[in-house]
């Protein structure tokens, strides 16, 4: 240890400026440095990828030959499984965290619940494909669907929600809480009307952070048994007729986007590693779309309340 | 009356000095404290309070940091009831309906109907200024548009914010200045009407201009609410209020007319108290 007391005040303010600079420069490298990796990384895919990409790519089934071959299915599929993945897990994954955090009483189970979720956030991704092999696929029968598929990625990121939930729960400050319960409302007037609301943009971000990482996963995709090579659509989720809507699509076959992508890589042939490139641009720039619409989203909510 | 001195047994000092002009004063009552006890798990918080509440009166509690004043103010609505341990002993009556509020089998949601509170700090919802208004009403299943217009504009004509805000009813209520938003969260208070109407220090966050409204606004509702209020304000007690309870370390020291309680304090601690030797 230095004796402060003899150094002048010049000095310390000297030392002081050093040493802000210093960690200052430590965070813009550290930072500087995985922007630049993923700057690589789409530099790279673009080089490779950005020219493959056109109107027929995206229209198109997959092919023998590259320079016909699209991702049409893959698309399809990827969008039809996010769907099945958000209309299961986000109701499910808020509901479970409002519980955990405003209804459930403080004691052992429910410690035990709270450390097995979080800990469930940290489950490799292909424990969750061999449990729907298991489960979904071989005990219950319920095929190699987008329907399974939708689950099994539910199922995936359920914990991410509901870890995501509780803490923009536990963030709405107790005068909220307090105000409400004091003009004598109950719990679910106190919880729906006020604290679900004021926690929306947090949950928000939660559920496309899941997303977002939903729409990536392959390894349990793969597992359930995805197809490689899907040359049709499942059946239209809209119809000409009455009731003009229908679920045929989620008993169907599918292929995802990294599921095409793994499936290019792995050819022989240069035109199929065009199109994997192409593919996975296609599937950072989804991402990066979300993340976006995540942050648009809870600006907006965010000055609806200010 | 008896004056004790500090060295009296503690049952004795706990008993409250009621001036007989006092009593005299409170023919009306809507709330009467008796013999209460409350516990924070085992810290004994409330000791046999006695505390009655006039009708249409402004009752005033006083007291040092932790003297248990908002812990009073807190039990008349059960707000203690939202957290784990807590206990309660002894009645708060609610009259003339006999209602004891802290009755085991009493549910504190129907105290809360009946009885509303406005916080140390102000705390709108995030939402609109007319939906704060409107809160208490529509968890009373108020849903008819006319109904709750016509009572949102008169809890906030009440509460001296009409003016300033008419013209921009839908925005939201953070827009508005803290003096604002506890205005606000007055009228939210009085929207439904409630027999009583408890404010726990509500001017301490604010400046003196915005003190200034909501002591008029307390002023005005002389005769028409019944407002306990808790204070740590000594000036302002006696300003707007009509009677003053003294507590300290849990015991309620004295009680009686305002005027009385701060030119002729009967017991050692409040004398030392308003004349500013502790506190």
């Amino acid at each position: 240890m230095t004796d402060i007391s003899q150094l002048s005040e010049a000095e310390i303010i000297r030392s002081a400026r050093r040493s802000e600079k210093r960690f200052a420069l430590l965070g813009l490298s550290v930072l500087s440095l995985t922007m630049l990796v993923l700057l690589t990384l789409i530099i790279d895919f673009m080089v490779d990828g950005l020219g493959r990409i056109d109107y027929d790519f995206l229209t198109s089934f997959p092919s023998r030959r590259p320079n016909d071959a699209g991702i049409l299915s893959a698309w399809v599929g990827s969008a039809l499984v996010m769907i099945v993945t958000a209309a299961l897990a986000v109701p499910l994954g808020v509901a479970a965290g409002l519980y955990l955090e405003e209804y459930a009483p403080k004691n052992l189970i429910t410690n035990l619940i709270e450390i097995n979720v979080t800990n469930l956030a940290g489950v490799p991704s292909i424990i969750y494909g061999l449990l729907a092999l298991g489960l979904f696929i071989q005990m219950f029968g319920l095929g190699q669907t987008i329907f399974v598929a939708g689950l099994t990625l539910a199922l995936l990121i359920l914990p991410i929600i509901i870890v995501a939930t509780r803490e923009a729960v536990r963030s709405i400050p107790q005068e909220v809480r307090e105000a409400a319960f004091a003009l004598g409302a109950d719990k679910w007037q106190t919880v729906g009307g006020y604290i679900l609301p004021a926690a929306r943009p947090g949950i928000l971000t939660g559920a496309i952070v899941g997303m977002s990482r939903a729409i990536g996963e392959t390894a349990p995709i793969i597992t359930i048994g995805a197809l490689t090579f899907i040359a049709f659509l499942p059946p239209s989720p809209v119809g000409p007729e009455f009731p003009f809507i229908n679920f045929d699509w989620l008993g169907s076959p599918f292929t995802v986007m990294p599921i095409q992508m793994f499936n290019w890589v792995s050819r022989p042939q240069a035109g199929f590693h065009v199109n994997a490139a192409a593919t996975g641009l296609i599937l950072l720039a989804m991402t990066l779309l979300m993340n976006a619409g995540a942050i648009w989203l809870r600006y907006k909510l965010r000055r609806a309340m200010r | 009356m008896t004056r004790l001195s500090p060295s009296d047994s503690a049952s004795l000092v706990t008993q409250i000095k009621v001036a007989p002009r006092a009593l005299n004063a409170v023919p009306d009552l809507r709330v009467d404290v008796r013999n209460l006890d409350f516990y924070y798990g085992t810290f004994h918080a409330l000791k046999s309070v006695q505390l009655p509440v006039a009708n249409a009166k402004v009752t005033a509690l006083i007291g040092p940091s932790g003297c248990g004043k908002s812990t009073l103010l807190r039990s008349f609505n059960r707000m203690h009831d939202l957290y784990p341990g807590n206990r309660y002993e002894g009645e708060i009556m609610l009259l003339p309906e006999q209602l004891n509020i802290v009755g085991r089998d009493v549910d504190p949601m129907l105290v809360r109907l009946r009885i509303g509170m406005v916080f140390q700090k102000p705390n709108p919802f995030p939402k609109s200024i007319y939906d704060n208004v409107a809160a208490g009403l529509t968890i009373r299943g108020i849903s008819s548009r006319s109904v709750l217009d016509e009572r949102v504009e008169r809890a906030l004509r009440q509460a001296a914010l009409w003016d300033e805000v008419k013209d921009r009813l839908k925005t939201s209520a953070y827009g508005l200045s803290g003096g604002q938003q506890q205005r606000l969260c007055i009228a939210r208070a009085l929207a439904p009407e409630p027999d009583v109407l408890l404010l726990d220090e509500p001017t301490s966050a604010l400046d003196p201009i915005a003190t200034a409204k909501i002591e008029d606004l307390i002023d005005e509702f002389r005769d028409r609410y019944t407002v306990v209020i808790v204070t740590h304000n000594m000036q302002q007690a006696a300003r707007i209020s009509d009677y003053t309870a003294f507590m300290h370390l849990g015991h309620m020291v004295e009680y009686g007319a305002t005027a009385d309680v701060f030119s002729r304090p009967a017991d050692e601690r409040t004398i030392a108290y308003v004349t500013g030797r502790f506190g």
